[in-house]
């Protein structure tokens, strides 16, 4: 009887093999796994195809060692079903790849993440075919290896005894994430992972599985190629330019999708993918383009057909010399445009194809539609060349139509059919043109078939109406990488709630005195600016050195300037101020000697700077932040530059309240989004705070400072002046740093009422 | 008069005419009254005017308008000489002397207040008031007054007054039709009609960008530009880039379009 756990091994080594070859290897492997006996035979001979012969000892050898592992038949089966797919995908001796697998095999065998090795030989086929040389895989290996040794945990401080969370996940998504990046971007993906959830193991595992929508930012930043986002606005003007286009842009996924998507029309705009790289010394832009031009060719040469009564293999042909249709218009009207389809357009081998044990028929519509585009193309074959002289006239004095076309591809598959043309192994290589779409557009259906896939989504559900603005993300500074966080913190904007307006009054009168003083102040700074006007014919005083000027050419017979005198015109102040105020939890500590919060004595100042900007004339807006980590960071609209003074913004100042984190950085970009969009010739961004930046989903406090000044430099870039007040009294030793010389500590915090205007005046005399 | 023929327009202009502007601005000049050409920069504006003053054997005195024009700039001024002083008439009293075509060009640029003065002569009373001379100038029955200006680019703080606007006839220009557009590119240039087609393409990819990035799309005479840089023998793709894009924007993204643009039309 069998017991669970305990292996009967003696059967499987006496198995007997169909093949004599296949007999003396597994003999050598000295396995007994009835589950690699059941698939040894198919398994050598296919390796027998691919490894040297030379070498296969070694192949065995290795594949005894795994065996003997301990961890079950897994390991074997998963070596045995892929290193052959291994030596294939890089080409290149087994004695290169063999040893750094098997020394990062006994590796993992050492520490207590032996079960990864099924993995990584599960998906090392994948990995080794997109890699192909030895060096980049033992980077690889490295890498996998590092990541195993840094997030594998120990309990007690001394041995590692916890497996790494990550890892089986990570060597999962391997060939998929190379297939989107290169080793080093997969270098800074691996380490922002172990940075950012080193010590999480569920989210751990969630970003190393691509599971997480920041795990696939990060990816998408490390993107190798051009990047939707980075050439849409010109993708736009492209469109607008050369089509008169004004369709939506959508990028979709090309790094996440399982089946590879071409460009498509979608009713509501074009889709296309979210990255391109470059190909054939085409750059990601012009591939771009092409496929822009094709799509808007569509849309204006082509109609839609009925597809019902045509075999797919009829619809392809149409579609094919659809494609070339619109190529060979749009060509018509760009002619510039030919060297960049001509590159992108593939040119298989007239004889690539062997109609015997293939299906040709994609690779026969290829050349036709390379030869309907390329005069020099060169194909021997006479029906070919016969149905693209037709094409030409067709297309000769008029644009034709997609029936047109329709029946002459029809005639060509017709006459051109061969009997392979049922064949399943289509031959695939080279005929893709992937710049073209995939004609979803091209087709209707009367009767509901098999055949027809339905793209609309599922209707979604009902939304409610969201409450509030929808957030706005910004990135943030990473400290360590010297790079942004994608989208990392989400800001909500929304209008703070309304309390007592008369509150904010008697604030007011209570400073009645500080006031006064304040107002003789600014009336001293109002008429800022005087400017001379010089060279008027009519002004205030006499220009002397003109009017001297003047007089020598006078009394020398010349023509003396006339315009001798002078005027003043008082500028306006043109400034822009926001205050920005923190307004987290700190604020509301009592202060010492007294029975106001730091708030209660913020808000007094805040009132009186808000009643003193009005005076002046200046644009003034008020806010608050506070977070609650990055999912959260509320921006709470006190008054907008647009309104006054008046007891709506009163009213939602007296009923601030504090609560919560400090994450500047992002408020900071937010409040910079909003200056952004004035156009006074003074920005100014004015942030009061009471201590450094921090929230609680951040261990380190430098992150938050580092990236707060990052911001900072950024608003700067954006012509914004930022300057900070802190009520910390310790906040000298980092606040230099973020705001480089534009702060201000107030000790004391009580006369913060009057000294936060008279800062204000100072800062704008 | 010897002063009025120098301001005669001697050869007769390339005009190639839109629609009916040519009947009906003759209409316009035999009731005098002034009128206003409206349109983008480069879309034949002046031209116009300039071949309206040959075709009815006028004199054509013109003035581009600029923020520091004063009124004295356009209705004279005293100068001084050894003898003393001399009065010295600006260009529209000297038009309105000698009966010509006065062109004000761009007239937005000047400041509202110039302006007024030239109310009176754009009504029934067709005078000009010298008052520092102390003069009224009764206008020459051949005198007609022309102004242009661009209602596109220019900022909001740029309009005419409706005073002003109301004592004009107007014209709407815009830029031709391709066909008409390439025909006076190949005349003006002496290029072949397909290079100007082509030429006319680039520029309306241009023109589609107006607003996108573009303050104003790729004028007429920057076409011509173009097509006398490609008589030079420079070549097609280089001219473009030369007299159709660098000029109109520094906007990277817009450049770079219209970069491929060009690439597209003349590969």
């Amino acid at each position: 009887m069998a017991v669970p756990g305990i292996r009967s091994i003696a059967d499987s080594r006496q198995r007997l093999m169909a093949n004599p070859e296949s007999q003396a290897a597994w003999g050598a492997l000295d396995c007994g796994f009835a589950a690699v006996a059941d698939v040894f035979d198919e398994c050598y001979a296919a390796a027998k195809r691919i490894i040297a012969g030379d070498e296969l000892p070694d192949f065995l050898e290795a594949a005894r060692v795994i065996g003997k592992l301990g961890r079950g038949a897994e390991p074997l089966l998963a070596f045995l079903e892929h290193w052959p797919d291994v030596v294939a995908g890089t080409g290149l001796a087994q004695s290169a790849t063999l040893p750094p697998v098997m020394a990062a095999i006994r590796s993992l065998q050492k520490s207590p993440n032996g079960p990864a090795i099924t993995p990584l030989l599960q998906t090392l086929g994948a990995v080794a075919e997109r890699l192909r040389t030895a060096e980049a895989l033992q980077h690889y290996l490295t890498l996998a290896l590092d990541l195993a040794t840094r997030t594998s945990g120990s309990i007690h401080g001394h041995h590692v005894t916890e497996p790494s969370p990550s890892l089986p996940d990570f060597l999962g998504q391997a060939p998929r994430l190379l297939g989107v990046v290169s080793l080093a971007g997969l270098k800074r993906w691996i380490d922002d992972g172990i940075r950012l959830y080193g010590d999480h193991p569920d989210n751990q595992r969630a970003y190393f599985a691509l599971a997480s929508p920041d795990s696939r930012a990060i990816l998408q930043r490390e993107r190798e190629g051009t990047l939707f986002a980075d050439v849409e606005r010109r993708l736009n003007l492209t469109l607008a330019a050369l089509w008169q286009d004004d369709s939506l842009l959508v990028p979709y996924s090309t790094a996440f999708a399982e089946v590879r998507l071409h460009p498509y029309l979608a009713p509501d705009g074009m889709r296309l993918p979210d990255a391109l790289e470059d190909r054939g010394g085409i750059s990601g832009l012009d591939r771009y383009r092409a496929m822009l031009a094709h799509l808007a060719g569509h849309r204006r040469w082509s109609q839609p057909l009925v597809a019902d009564n045509w075999s797919p293999l009829q619809r392809l042909a149409v579609e094919t010399l659809e494609d070339a249709r619109v190529d060979a218009l749009l060509l018509r009207r760009f002619p510039g445009l030919q060297p960049l389809l001509l590159a992108l357009h593939p040119q298989p081998d007239a004889d690539a194809c062997d109609p015997a044990s293939e299906n040709c028929l994609r690779h026969r519509l290829t050349c036709l539609s390379r030869a309907c585009l390329d005069p020099a193309h060169g194909y021997g074959d006479p029906l070919l060349a016969e149905f693209a002289s037709r094409f030409h006239s067709l297309l000769d004095d008029s644009e034709a139509s997609t029936r047109a076309v329709a029946d002459l591809a029809l005639s060509y598959a017709a006459h051109s059919r061969r009997p392979s043309d049922q064949f399943a192994n289509v031959h695939f290589a080279g005929t893709e043109v992937d710049y073209r779409d995939d004609n979803r557009h091209l087709w209707t259906f009367i009767e509901a078939g098999d055949e027809e896939e339905s793209f609309a989504p599922p209707p979604a559900a009902a939304d409610d109406e969201p409450l509030g603005l929808p957030p706005r993300h910004y990135p943030e500074w990473d400290l360590a990488t010297q790079n942004y966080r994608p989208d990392w913190s989400a800001v909500y904007e929304a209008l703070h709630p309304a309390g007592r307006a008369a509150n904010i009054d008697r604030l007011l009168e209570k400073h009645a005195i500080l006031a006064r003083q304040l107002k003789r102040l600014l009336d001293l700074l109002k008429p800022q600016d005087r400017v001379r006007l010089r060279y008027q014919e009519e002004g205030s005083e006499l220009d002397l050195d003109v009017a001297v000027r003047a007089l020598v050419d006078w009394q020398s017979g010349h023509l003396p300037e006339p315009r001798i005198n002078v005027s003043h015109r008082t500028n306006g102040r043109d400034i822009s101020v926001l205050l920005l105020i923190d307004l987290s939890q700190s604020l509301n500590e009592i202060l010492a000697g007294s029975d106001q919060t730091i708030l209660d004595t913020a808000r007094e100042a805040v009132a009186l700077l808000g009643w003193a900007i009005e005076q002046l004339g200046d644009a003034c807006a008020i806010a608050g932040f506070h977070s609650n980590t990055r999912h959260e960071v509320r921006y709470h609209h006190i008054k907008g530059f647009s309104e006054g003074w008046d007891d709506a913004v009163k009213a939602r100042l007296a009923a601030v309240e504090a609560g919560w984190s400090t994450r500047m950085g992002a408020a900071i970009r937010h409040a910079g989004h909003t200056l952004a969009g004035r156009k006074s010739e003074k920005r100014i961004l004015l942030v009061l705070t009471d201590g450094e930046p921090a929230d609680i989903d951040v261990a380190d406090p430098q992150h938050l400072i580092a990236d707060t000044k990052k911001a900072v430099a950024e608003l700067s870039t954006a012509g914004v002046t930022t300057f900070c007040l802190s009520l910390d009294p310790k906040a000298d030793a980092y606040v230099g740093d973020i705001f480089g010389r534009n702060w201000r500590v107030l000790d004391r915090i009580e006369r913060l009422p009057e000294q936060l205007p008279m800062v204000y005046l100072n800062l704008t005399r | 008069m010897s002063n009025a023929e120098a301001y005669k327009v001697r050869r007769e202009p390339f005009y190639q005419p839109q629609g009916n502007e040519v009947a009906l601005y003759e209409a316009a000049y035999a009731a005098r009254l002034p009128v206003m050409l409206k349109g983008p920069t480069g879309c034949g504006k002046s031209r116009f005017v300039e071949y309206m003053a040959w075709k009815l054997g006028k004199p054509l005195i013109s003035v581009a308008c600029n923020e520091d024009m004063t009124a004295s700039d356009l209705v004279g001024r005293f100068l001084l000489d050894a003898n003393g002083t001399r009065w010295q008439d600006g260009p529209l009293t000297l038009a309105a002397r000698l009966g010509a075509i006065c062109y004000l060009d761009e007239i937005v640029e000047a400041r509202q207040d110039t302006l007024v003065v030239i109310h009176p002569l754009t009504d029934h009373r067709r005078n000009l008031p010298l008052d520092k001379k102390g003069e009224l100038v009764e206008a020459h029955p051949d005198f007609q007054l022309v102004i242009s200006y661009n209602p596109g680019y220019q900022s909001l703080m740029k309009d005419l007054k409706q005073s002003t606007k109301q004592r004009f006839s107007a014209f709407q220009f815009d830029y031709p039709d391709a066909a008409l557009e390439a025909g006076i590119v190949a005349t003006e240039a002496a290029v072949d009609r397909e290079m100007a087609a082509r030429l006319v393409e680039v520029a309306h990819a241009g023109r589609r960008l107006k607003g996108h990035g573009l303050d104003e799309g790729i004028s007429t005479r920057l076409i011509v530009y173009a097509a006398t840089l490609i008589g030079h023998g420079v070549s097609p793709v280089d001219a473009c880039r030369m007299a159709m894009v660098r000029p109109i924007t520094d906007d990277a993204d817009v450049i770079d379009t219209l970069d491929h643009a060009i690439t597209a039309v003349f590969g």
